[in-house]
Order: structure tokens, then sequence, then C-alpha cells
């Protein structure tokens, strides 16, 4: 299963020849004010061009980690690199310099328009930030809703003009507009009927084709994930539990949260593995492993140290006990 | 406008209860809920919006239908207009039959209170805007007992509370009882409503996208404990979802929504197993699944019809890749396709005329022939 990753044509597909990392986040860690710890030491890498998807379910902390990779939250502790630049570092013009390599759509354009702009200008907004000058401001914009397959005429209209689905296009032009390495979909299609989602999808996927940008595709919708995803990160309780291929995440899931998660969704036709309860709050996380408490195999040894993320196959890597038993 | 099922009430009548009685189609006598022809229509500001037009659908005991539709496609208002829960602004027409109790759109404003909760009750989307929550789990429950003098005495209330609470698979009832909404988690939340819901032991059980809130793994637990809840109490259901693989896991029968119809209509393996509606077909279409290469989605064009702006003829028309002329100038009715489904489609018809468009009457006769070639010989007089 795991060849079929690696011989797709996409070069940048994951474990193909050499992938360039783009964005490195290395045991990143942030704990709120009140003793919410929502990541809990999470690495990740985003090759150039590739589509990493994080899903996990909610309060798992991957909206968090986002909003750190994005500058919008600052890390408690942990390392950001994007190309060879240090986020966690920079500030003032060069972190406005670096924001136009990072770019976000979020889950909800409805909130994240500003109701008393048009969409024109909400677009030309992110090139103000970035200093640019006028003419160049308007071909650029024009450029970016051409893209989405905006018409013109929908510049001068404001954000309550416009459904959902178009809302969400103007929002990918928004993003577009800088020119980014890097776009973070926060849920970006899960606010979307399916038919005008199955729009959206097609228009990442050939931006992503035609532009050469990375995703990182946040999700909870796990159909989604697999159908736009080279490589899928799971994250639990603020702790990434699993690393893999799309194609062999899918095929062959080691973690038991993994596992239990696929056979969750509705139709899934897996055999379904029922978890009891529901995630332990992350103000008091269990000892060891955080997903013993539910999980259907755990042992005593789970509670006593945090596994940490093994490689099993190549480009395969799972924290849990006994995948390290097994493997050893 | 055409019955729900007409002819499969010959069907029923010869074939006698089937399997798990499920497999009865509209029109019988052992409905609990009946809707006929129900419009639902908003004014606001004199601006109007049809919501509903034109719904036909029974309800059995034990039995849960689905509702499946894109937001906007009216599968919501049909649910809540079966409970009156609009205000002023809303107007009904056709009837909602309650078996034992008329037609609850003609009901007083006094007599919906004594339905809504004993005989209807409903489920809502979100748990904690359901939930007051300045009180405890156990008090909001015993209100409804106590409202709908469903106990006896204050104790017995109590008591019946938690045992409530025990059935909807909570872990710690007394706990539960004694909390406050914001105390527990959002699963927990659902399990506290759905035991408020089915309190008063209602004959028709609402829900009205029950899981959309929750997360995948709560999603799988509730829908398991919704199903045997029914299978227990053998209410009858309708449960409204946007979720094709919700309405897959728990559906007995489905009805498809589009833009205030219902467009296919069947038992729930065959509507999304085989779809003969091209709506329910490209709405199945578009959701990813691993065959479907990246980026090769088959989304459906443009928008949904906003309400108001119907185009002539099928609303779904404008979207549909095999409309035609006639598509777009009249109306499709559902007429009955073997296998006790119905669909509204002219592409599934071709026989019936012009006359389609104005409502036919019950009685349109099915001759069943080899799949795909099933002639449909309506008799679409207007009513």
């Amino acid at each position: 299963m795991s060849a079929t990753a690696e011989l797709t044509d996409d070069p940048t597909a994951a474990g193909s020849l050499r992938p360039t990392p783009l964005l490195v986040v290395n045991d990143l860690v942030k704990t709120f004010g009140n003793g919410v710890r929502a990541v809990d030491g999470v690495s990740l890498t985003v090759h150039k061009g590739e589509t990493l998807g994080l899903v996990g379910e909610s309060g798992c902390g991957k909206s968090t980690t986002a909003k750190m990779i994005l500058r919008l939250l600052a890390p408690d502790a942990g390392l950001i690199l994007l190309g060879d630049d240090d986020l966690t570092a920079v500030r003032g013009r060069q972190l406005r310099q670096m924001r136009a390599r990072m770019q976000l759509v979020p889950q909800d354009p409805q909130t994240s328009f500003n109701p008393r702009l048009s969409i024109r200008s909400s677009i030309e907004f992110n090139l103000r930030a970035q200093r640019i000058e006028k003419a160049e401001r308007a071909r650029r914009v024009a450029e970016a809703m051409e893209r989405v397959g905006m018409p013109m005429a929908y510049g001068q209209r404001f954000p309550h003009e416009l459904s959902g689905g178009q809302l969400q296009r103007a929002a990918i032009a928004r993003a577009l507009v800088t020119s980014p390495e890097l776009i973070v979909c926060d849920e970006a299609v899960s606010a979307l009927d399916k038919s005008i989602q199955a729009q959206v999808l097609n228009l990442l996927v050939e931006l992503q084709q035609d532009l050469g940008m990375a995703y990182l595709f946040i999700s909870h919708d796990l159909s989604v994930v697999e159908h736009l995803s080279d490589r899928v990160l799971v994250m639990y309780l603020g702790r990434v539990v699993e690393e893999a291929s799309a194609a062999q995440l899918w095929a062959r899931p080691r973690h038991p949260y993994t596992e239990a998660l696929l056979s969750a969704a509705p139709s899934s036709g897996r055999t379904r593995i029922m978890l009891t309860g529901d995630p332990p709050s992350p103000v008091n996380p269990p000892s060891g492993c955080t997903f013993r408490t539910r999980c259907p195999v755990a042992l005593p040894a789970c509670a006593e140290e945090r596994p940490l993320l093994q490689v099993t196959d190549p480009h395969h890597l799972v924290a849990c006990v006994n995948e390290a038993r097994t493997a050893a | 406008m055409t019955t729900l099922a007409t002819t499969s009430d010959a069907d029923t009548m010869a074939d006698g209860p089937t399997p798990a009685g499920r497999d009865s189609a509209g029109g019988d006598s052992n409905a609990t809920l009946r809707l006929r022809d129900l419009h639902t229509t908003f004014s606001s500001r004199g601006l109007t919006v049809h919501a509903v037009r034109g719904v036909d659908l029974d309800l059995h005991p034990g039995e849960i239908t689905v509702l499946l539709g894109e937001s906007g496609s009216g599968k919501s208002v049909t649910a809540k207009s079966v409970m009156r829960l609009y205000g002023a602004n809303a107007t009904f027409a056709g009837t909602v039959e309650l078996d034992g109790r008329g037609d609850l759109l003609a009901a007083g404003p006094k007599e919906m209170l004594s339905v809504r909760g004993p005989e209807i009750a409903l489920i809502p989307q979100d748990p904690s805007a359901a939930l007051d929550p300045l009180r405890r789990i156990g008090a909001q429950i015993v209100e409804v007992l106590r409202q709908h003098k469903a106990v006896p005495t204050k104790a017995a209330a109590k008591a019946r509370a938690l045992e409530l609470l025990g059935q909807v698979g909570i872990p710690d009832p007394a706990r539960v009882y004694r909390s406050f909404p914001h105390e527990l988690s959002g699963g927990m939340r659902q399990r506290a409503v759905i035991a408020i819901a089915v309190s008063c032991d209602p004959r028709v059980l609402i829900a009205d996208e029950p899981t959309t809130a929750l997360d995948v793994t709560v999603q799988a637990q509730i829908l398991a404990l919704f199903r045997s809840l029914i299978d227990r109490m053998g209410s009858a259901v309708l449960l409204v979802t946007h979720d094709v693989g919700v309405a897959e896991e728990v559906g007995d029968r489905i009805g498809v929504m589009y833009a205030g119809r219902i467009v296919e209509y069947g038992p729930a393996a065959d509507v999304l197993g085989a779809p003969r509606h091209p709506y329910t077909r490209a709405l199945l279409d578009s959701i990813p699944s691993p065959g479907v290469a990246r980026g090769q989605l088959r989304s459906i064009t443009g928008q949904p019809p906003v309400s108001g702006e119907l185009p002539p003829g099928c609303a779904f028309a404008p979207r549909c890749p095999d409309a035609h002329d006639r598509c777009r100038a009249t109306d499709p009715v559902l007429v009955d396709l073997p296998g006790r489904r119905l669909a509204a489609c002219h592409l599934l018809s071709p026989d019936d005329g012009p006359a389609a468009a104005s409502a036919g009457a019950a009685g349109s006769t099915t001759t069943a022939g080899p799949e795909g070639t099933d002639r449909t010989e309506g008799e679409e007089s207007a009513a």
C-alpha cells in the first residue's frame, strides 16, 4: 500500500525523491492560562507543494497548532521554521513579510470577512499590509479572483451578498493574492454543503497543481482528508499519535485511536471499534499515554511512560507501547 | 398531490406485515404521523419564503425516517413544522395528522402544549443551546416529567429521571443529575437532552441533526444508543440530517429533499445504493470516496436555488446534467417506482404529459418492468 503513495507521479508526494522541507515544526508546546495544555510537543514537517492532513477530534489541539504556525498565537516552547527563517523569532516588518508567505483559509468565511468591506477590498487589504503599490495590487487582486473562478463583478459585493461557497472562493483568493508558499486550511470546507464542498476541493487541488503551494489541511472530516492529503497526522489530546501517508494510514492504521477513529465514521465499512466515554480533559490529562483511558488494548505499562513516535514502516510513525513492542 | 406510495397501499395489504414491520410504505393506516401536502411559508418585511412546498410523509412506529438534504432544502423546517415551533411569521397549509389527535395544524396553542413532550418530542442539534445553563440536569428532566404529569410525586420524578439518565448510557446518573450543563462534555449533554426527549415516552421523536455537533467517535456512540432506544420504545422517528453516512447508518427510509420538496423516497439502502433521482445521484457522487482521484470529485455545478427565486419547472433543472426542455417548463411530481420507491423526475416517467405540472391526484399505477424501463402510467389529473 505504501508503494502507491510513493509511485504517484507527483514529485512532491510522500516518500518520493528527497522532498524539500518547507515548514518544520519541532516540539511545539502551548498551555493556556486556564491550565489547558492544548498542544503538548507537536512536531511536523510540510514539504514544498504537498498536502499534509491534520485530523483529530475537537480539543485535540489541531487548530491551536495552526494558529502558532501562523504566528497568531505565541508558543510556550518549540521551533517553527519556514524555509530557513525561524518564525518564532521574527517580529515587526520581518514578520509582516513572512506573513505573505503563509496564509489562512478559515472555516467560516462569514466571520472572517469584514462585513463592511467589499470582497475586493478585503482581498486587497492583504496586499496593502504588504505595502504593495496600487496598480500592482489591482493586477494581483484581479488575477487571484480569476484563479478561483470568481467573476470580477463580485468584487463590488459585500460578504452578506455571497453564498457560503462563493465566499469561501473569495477567502481562497484572499489567501492566494500574496503568492504564499503555504496555505493553512482550517476546516476550510466543513461549513459547506457537500455539493459545494466538492467544487471547492477540486479548486484547491487545481490551484496546488498550477501554483505549487503546500497545504496544511486541518479537518475533522476523514473522507475529505483522505481525498486531499499526501501525508496525514493524527492528533489526540495535544499530541501526534500517528503519522503516515494517506494511503498507508487508511489501509493499515497502527495506533488504536486511529483505528477507532476511522471505524467510527458512519458507513465506513470497517468493523466498528466503539470507544467508551469522551476524551479526557486537557487540564488534567492521564499519565503516560493520554489515550489509555479509552484504549481497548491498554496495558498497565501505558500509564507509566509517554509513548514516543516510533518509525514502524518507512514513513509510518506511531506513538504506542504495543507498536513499539511488536517492532522491537 | 401524489400521496406517498399510493400504489404501495395495495402492496402493503397484500404482503401483510413485512420483516421488522419496516417495509410498509406510506399511505397505510398504521402510520403514527401523516403529513399531507405540507407547506410552510415565512414572511417578514414583505419578503416571502416558501420553505416547504408540499411534503407528504408517513412515520411508522419503530422506524427511523430520514430527511436528507443540504442547507435550505426545507428538511428542518418540515420537522419543526410538525411541532409548530415557529412564530407568527410562519403560515402552514396541508395537514399533519397525529394518530388519535387529528390535524395538528388545526390544533390550538393549548392543545399543542399537551402534544409537545408526551406525544411528539424534539432532539435538537445543539445540546448546549437546548439546556438551561443555570439549572441542573436533574431539575430539567424533573420539570418535564412534572409538567406533563408523567409521575405522581417529586420523589417518583427524581427516581424516573435517574432511571432515564441510566437508560441513555450515562455511567454515573447521580453525578450527572446534580451537574450543570457546562460541567458535561458534548456527548454527555446530548445524552441528557435525549433523556429529556424520551422522558414522557413520546410516540413521535423528531431529531434535528442530533449528532452534527459531536465528534465522530462520540457520534458513533450516540447513533448506536439512538437506534437501541427506538427499537425498545417503538417511537416513530423523523431524523433530519445533511450527512449521508448518518442517514445510511440509522435510516430505515429516506426522503431526499431539494428546494422544499421530497424528490426521492424509499428504503434507505435502496435510495443510497441505487439512487434514481439525478439530484440524489449527484449528491452521492460529490462525496469524496477512496476510488476518486484527487481533484476529480464530481461536483454539482451552481448553487441550490434561493427560496423565493425558484426556477420554473423542476427546481433542480438548472444544475441537472440531464435536464431537457420539459424539466425547465413543468415541475415533475413524485411517481411510484418498483421496490416501493418514489422519485420526482421527468426522466423517470417519459410518458406523462404537461398536465403533470398541475398536482396529480392519487391513484397513479406503476407497471414494473425490468430495471430501468419502468413505465409509469400516471393519472396526473388536477386534484
